[in-house]
């Protein structure tokens, strides 16, 4: 198999910037456990919070699409 | 990518489905050319229209399908921006609907099979975002004038701090078109190369059982995701319209 060390760099960069997804996945896990922990607790404050643990949601996986996005950069658009 | 493996092998290509094409033959894309952009986006806009102009024409007491749609659409949304951004964002309600329903209407078109989704594209969400920053951005200021700047001096915090945080609150508000833009985009585009390389796998005897049982679960999470989203759009344009409106900490 033949190829520049360059576009070796490349796929190695975007499988690191892989990794940030995962990661992001740990902060939505963490934003919705700990919902889900306080609304165990108090049912009846849980149902007008759901705007909020929508928008927690986003900012947290929002991170994690970005490091998508660098992957994609370096897949598809750097050459 | 990169070259294809030669001869057989694994050859997905889960990008492909992203690509602007011209309708009416040719290859050259100008500023008025008519792309399946163009069509899919018009597509949304008349399922939209359909259903909440004609559908709830009826005004009947007891909705047809169409209509009880409409009219559910029409409550969450106002629900949502009455309770987000406050009494007085009343008067932006048609324009968060707007939004909501033409980023939920293309989402759920792209689902079709063979069909363009459109909010894949950044230049799509990226003309929304802008729109929503400027609009909050100009509201802002006309409404408080330079008592909005108090939205970057945040008085709750200690004297020494707060130089420091107004960068950081800073940043952040202008950054937020871009992380508006690209989370919607970027979890479109994501699921839809996730189900594309599901798809591919299917091609191998061995795995295809498998990839098809595996498909029709992320096609369910899909479907979920392009609600979450055009909600979590709206929903972050009403709460930078609740920071414009009342921008004390």
């Amino acid at each position: 198999m033949e190829g520049d060390i360059a576009q070796m760099g490349q796929f190695i960069g975007a499988g690191i910037a892989g990794l940030g997804a995962g990661l992001a996945a740990l902060g939505v896990g963490n934003v919705a456990g700990n919902f889900l922990a306080g609304a165990m607790r108090n049912h009846s404050a849980a149902g007008g919070q759901t705007a909020t643990i929508f928008i927690g949601i986003a900012f947290a996986e929002a991170l994690g699409i970005f490091s998508f996005l660098v992957a994609l950069l370096l897949m598809f658009a750097v050459t | 990518m990169a070259d294809a493996p030669a001869g057989g092998g694994l050859s997905i290509k889960p990008m492909d489905q992203f690509e602007v094409l011209p309708l009416f033959g040719g290859t050259e894309i100008r500023m008025f050319t008519i792309t399946n952009v163009t069509l899919w986006m018009f597509l949304a806009v008349l399922v939209i229209t359909l259903i909440l102009v004609l559908g709830s024409r009826g005004r009947a007491v007891v909705p047809s399908r169409a209509q009880s749609i409409a009219e559910m659409a029409y409550g969450f949304v106002y629900n949502m921006v009455i309770d987000v951004a406050g009494k007085d964002a009343g008067k932006f309600f048609p324009y968060i609907m707007t939004l909501f329903m033409f980023i939920l209407t293309a989402n759920l078109l792209g689902l079709i099979p063979t069909a363009f989704t459109t909010t894949s594209h950044i230049a799509v969400t990226a003309i929304m975002a802008f729109a929503v920053f400027i609009t909050v951005t100009v509201v802002g200021i006309v409404k408080n004038g330079t008592d909005f700047l108090s939205l970057f001096w945040v008085s709750s915090a200690p004297l020494i701090l707060r130089p420091i945080l107004a960068v950081i609150e800073l940043i952040s508000y202008f950054v937020r078109p871009v992380s508006h833009s690209v989370r919607l985009a970027g979890a479109i585009t994501a699921g839809h190369a996730v189900m594309k390389v599901f798809a591919g796998f299917a091609a191998f005897a061995a795995i295809a059982p498998l990839a098809i049982i595996a498909m029709v679960a992320i096609y369910a999470l899909e479907f979920l995701v392009a609600g979450i989203q055009a909600y979590v759009f709206a929903i972050l344009t009403c709460v930078y319209l609740k920071d414009a409106l009342h921008p004390h900490h």
